[in-house]
């Protein structure tokens, strides 16, 4: 019960960090902030592995594989997007300067 | 290593993977800072994934490495998209996110049932029903956005009574789960209901109201995540899931209110429902002009608003506009860009679109800022935006986009549309804008119409000088 509660304020914790963080992101940056947050979300990737490498059983396994691959796959696209959008975003001042 | 040590390996690199994601979206506030922000999110998924490895239960190592592998292959390509199909592909990595949320939670209930706690089975079935419900809705957003499927939203009578009672269905299987975690002939119920309504809940959605639709669906895929961490007993995966998902929560409360939607109406997906408006369709004269007329305008003006749209996005315009920009800069204009929350297909759509052709982002306006500025604007420019410029939104309480809060285009001083033809928005509204008379409507492709503006300003620059 003490771990469900530890984790409940983890939760509500992390939410309202969420929030108060990601209210400051400007309009500007609304695309790569969807990107950046699903990417990070592929943290599903460490369960997926748990899963596929302990083996319990052939479905867990079949299943924990597939969800590896898939969060995998968000992972690495989604660093990848995030951060050749971000590459594109540039200032007025330095464009004149160049 | 004893397995004592690697778990505390373990435990500590995982802490340090959630300063880094914090860290990271902290840094995305600013566009100076935001690539550090992706850097941190590496470094610490890097860390995390590492540590992982490490835990001494994983037997072998064979079928991870594969799945990595496969993810990367899958990965790199959906990284490399061109920018103007980044919507969908942002719905695919929802539906990705979602499958293995979906797929993890399955497995782990097929190997502790019947011995699950009625907590662990709560959160199971969130994530399940969470999971599977937005793999297809995101699957079927996906479809619409690359136009696989069909944009138009598709409804029926009953449509909303279907779709509730099937989630009805769903929850009260949940429920008898949760009193009754032995009962493993019932969970395939509580995968196949849910992936069931997610294809049903997106068809009824047109394309305009994407942007809220994909937010939401972002904040369920956050939520899955955050609730499979219930289930692992991972603070990591909880933090995450609940970054991703207020991430997610914020934008569609963001892009409701700029569509003018109660953030009740968002929530239950009664979104997208075809307005039956009265488009009274009355054949008012409107001016029409050339290229050259535009042109000639334009090199008149010393500040000039552009407003762009999805249309801009569909023709590919967004160079042939970079050109623009610079043309008129060169000639001493002040050119700005009004972005409003939901144009185009996701949040923030215009702005990377219009940052992929160079345009300087200190030039892309927000709605608020932009309204303060329209009224001392000379030219505004409309390109392939309809409904979040209609003044009726303002004033005509008949009108089923009345209340929306709009871009005041019809305050500058010379307004110039670029539309195909006078057909109404997604909405089926009439846009007064089009009537009045200080408006030319540039009828044509807006990528062609564009690129003849700036040949003919190129062309009158030269016999200038």
């Amino acid at each position: 019960m003490s771990d469900l509660m530890s984790n409940l304020y983890v939760l509500v914790l992390a939410a309202f960090l969420g929030f108060e963080v990601i209210r400051r992101v400007s309009p500007l940056l609304h695309t790569p902030l969807m990107s950046l947050t699903n990417a990070l979300d592929a943290i599903a990737v460490v369960g997926a592995i748990v899963i596929a490498g302990e083996q319990r059983s052939t479905l867990a396994t079949v299943l924990g594989t597939l969800a590896v691959a898939a969060s995998a796959s968000n992972v690495v696209g989604g660093f990848l997007i995030t951060d050749r959008m971000l590459r594109m975003f540039r200032a007025g001042a330095k464009t004149k300067a160049s | 290593m004893s397995p004592q040590v690697t778990s505390v390996i373990i435990e500590v690199s995982y802490l340090c993977a959630v300063v880094l994601f914090v860290l990271s979206l902290k840094w995305l506030s600013a566009p100076s800072t935001a690539r550090h922000g992706v850097l941190a999110g590496e470094i610490g998924m890097a860390l995390a994934v590492v540590a992982t490895l490490l835990y001494h239960g994983i037997v072998s190592y064979h079928w991870i490495v594969a799945a990595l592998a496969v993810g990367c292959v899958v990965g790199i390509p959906l990284g490399l998209v061109p920018m103007t199909a980044v919507p969908q592909r942002t719905a695919l990595s929802h539906a990705f996110g979602a499958l293995a949320a979906a797929m993890v939670g399955t497995a782990e209930y097929y190997l502790d049932a019947p011995h699950i706690s009625a907590f662990t089975m709560s959160a199971l079935a969130i994530e399940v029903i969470l999971g599977s419900l937005t793999f297809t809705a995101s699957l079927m957003a996906a479809g619409k956005l690359q136009e696989v499927l069909p944009q138009r939203p598709i409804t029926y009578k009953g449509q909303n009574f279907v779709n509730l009672s099937l989630l009805a269905a769903a929850v009260l299987v949940a429920v008898y789960l949760v009193l009754n975690p032995g009962a493993t002939y019932l969970f395939p119920v509580i995968v196949a209901i849910p992936l069931l309504f997610g294809f049903l809940m997106v068809i009824p959605i047109g394309g305009a109201d994407m942007p809220t639709v994909i937010s939401l669906l972002n904040s369920y895929a956050g939520l899955s995540a955050a609730a499979m961490g219930f289930v692992l007993g991972s603070k990591l995966l909880i933090v995450a899931g609940a970054l991703d998902g207020s991430s997610g929560f914020i934008l569609s409360i963001i892009m409701s209110r700029a569509m003018n939607r109660s953030f009740t109406n968002v929530l239950f997906g009664a979104f997208g429902q075809v307005q039956e408006s009265a488009a009274k369709v009355e054949q008012k004269p409107v001016r029409s002009a050339t290229p050259e007329d535009a042109a000639a305008i334009l090199e008149a003006a010393s500040s000039v608003m552009v407003i762009p749209g999805y249309g801009m996005a569909v023709a590919q315009a967004q160079h042939r506009v970079r050109e623009l920009y610079d043309i008129l800069t060169r000639r001493g204009a002040d050119v700005k860009f009004a972005i409003h929350p939901v144009a185009g297909r996701m949040p923030g759509h215009m702005n990377v679109l219009l940052a992929e052709a160079d345009v300087p982002y200190d030039k892309l306006l927000d709605m608020d800022e932009a309204n303060l500025e329209f009224p001392q604007v000379d030219v505004a420019l409309v390109i392939g935006a309809n409904d979040v410029t209609n003044p009726a939104a303002r004033h005509d309480r008949g009108s089923p986009i009345y209340g929306m809060p709009i871009l005041d285009v019809d305050k500058a001083r010379t307004v110039m549309v670029i539309k195909r033809s006078l057909s109404p928005g997604f909405a089926g509204i009439d846009n007064e804008l089009y009537y009045m008379d200080k408006t030319l409507m540039l009828f044509g492709d807006a990528k062609a119409f564009v690129g003849s503006i700036v040949r003919e300003l190129s062309a009158s620059g030269n016999a200038h000088t």
